[in-house]
């Protein structure tokens, strides 16, 4: 379900698992009530510290994508939020769609139109400061 | 936070005459996995034997799970709670692996013969061959399997994973993070491989000649250090930035870039006053934070 993160990004490693995670979900790939690994085994599978993939599972838990129950594990939030979310992305999309759009005819390229959005990310990127 | 494991501050050490530690600080919390990262001579094997109390530093103090590593007697009980794999991994020759392990357990009474199976079959090691037929991988392996199955709650790794291939450190990186987040265990490992402390630590420490140059949870790292690249529609200014964190700076044509330790925004502020034409936030590698952080050969 979840594939390795890329340790060598500039991006921290939870931030990574977090987007995949998000990223099943929009899929349809993990559905409300749906069951995530545990910590350990996850940590396993993707060979990366088991603080790591607590703090992802926290964070989403935190953002209401995953519920976090004790002793039995994380579940994909069966709350709206999460569908909440999956409209609010329905919503971003046809307005990245109407930039793209508007972009193209103004003769960028889409490499050019790639680098502007992640270079806009970057940049207004916060960092989380929340610690557990 | 959690309360640290291992607390170093201001090591000193020299040997004849030739400065290994210059002032070395290290905090390792309780169930992290620390990343001891710098180049070859950086100091980082002296702050190791120092925290195992093989050596005694010249000033400065190092204190693991709140006892002085200085003290004999301090120093022997927590080496009774660490498990310790030195560089040169140093096994007795000519026992096997089994007799080698059987060897080892009898020294301690929390021994875990559960673990011990599990990793003689996940490290694929041969328990009739002798120690001086292994492969060095193999070597490894065996050292590892001896420090994990002891039941320490401190593992010191030095060097791990170099004379490993990438099959092999990625066995040994799996048996450190499963039983890290199996056991109460909390590792520091020193390393010159960036990739293994990227996968596998949650807290860097990153050493330059002695002394510690950057330090902190990784996810942290990433966050404040960054490169501001400003574009401008001519040749770019010979500017320089005085505001706090701002690293060196670098100007090639209409580019000027800009690293920063402290976030972008003390930086970003200062661009948009030149006048730029464009200005961007590119995250740093732990490779470029490590060149950017420790002196250049020489």
């Amino acid at each position: 379900m979840l594939n390795r993160p890329n340790p060598s990004l500039g991006v921290p490693i939870y931030l990574q698992l977090m987007e995949q995670v998000k990223h099943a979900i929009e899929t349809g790939a993990l559905r409300p009530g749906d069951q995530l690994p545990g910590i350990r085994t996850l940590a396993e599978e993707l060979v990366i510290n088991s603080n790591t993939v607590a703090k992802a599972y926290r964070e989403l838990q935190h953002e209401g994508v995953l519920e976090l129950r004790h002793g039995s594990g994380a579940f994909v939030a069966r709350n709206p939020r999460a569908g909440r979310m999956a409209d609010a992305l329905r919503a971003a999309q046809s307005l990245v769609a109407g930039a793209v759009e508007r972009l193209r005819e103004r003769g960028v390229t889409d490499d050019e139109i790639r680098r502007l959005f992640e270079a806009e990310l970057a940049r207004q990127r916060r960092p989380v400061v929340r610690r557990g | 936070m959690a309360e640290s494991i291992v607390e170093v501050a201001g090591l000193h050490k020299a040997y004849g005459g030739v400065e290994a530690l210059r002032g070395l600080d290290l905090q390792v919390p309780a169930g992290a996995i620390c990343g001891l990262l710098g180049r070859n001579g950086a100091g980082k094997t002296t702050a190791l034997k120092i925290l195992l109390g093989a050596t005694r530093p010249d000033g400065g103090a190092a204190h693991v799970f709140g006892l002085s590593a200085a003290e004999p007697a301090a120093s022997v009980e927590i080496r009774r709670r660490t498990g310790f794999v030195s560089e040169e991994k140093d096994l007795y020759p000519v026992m096997t692996v089994a007799e080698i392990v059987r060897f080892t357990a009898a020294f301690f009474p929390l021994w875990r013969h559960d673990l011990q199976e599990r990793y003689l079959r996940r490290f694929d090691l041969p328990p009739e061959r002798k120690v001086r037929a292994l492969s060095r991988g193999m070597r490894t392996k065996l050292a590892l399997l001896l420090a994990l199955c002891r039941g320490a709650e401190l593992l010191v790794l030095d060097e791990p994973t170099s004379d490993l291939d990438p099959a092999s450190v990625e066995e040994v990186l799996q048996a450190l993070v499963s039983h890290v987040a199996s056991e109460e265990l909390t590792v520091l490992f020193s390393t010159h491989q960036i990739a293994d402390v990227e996968q596998i630590a949650d807290h860097v420490a990153i050493v330059d000649r002695g002394r510690t140059v950057v330090a902190g949870p990784l996810d942290d790292l990433r966050s404040s250090f960054c490169r501001v690249r400003i574009v401008f529609d001519g040749e770019a200014p010979a500017a320089t930035f005085d505001v706090p964190g701002a690293g060196r700076v670098r100007r090639e044509g209409r580019v000027l870039s800009v690293l920063s330790r402290d976030g972008a925004d003390p930086v970003v502020a200062q661009a948009r006053a030149l006048g730029p034409s464009s200005v961007e936030v590119l995250p740093l590698t732990l490779k470029e934070i490590f060149l950017e952080s420790v002196a250049g050969e020489g």
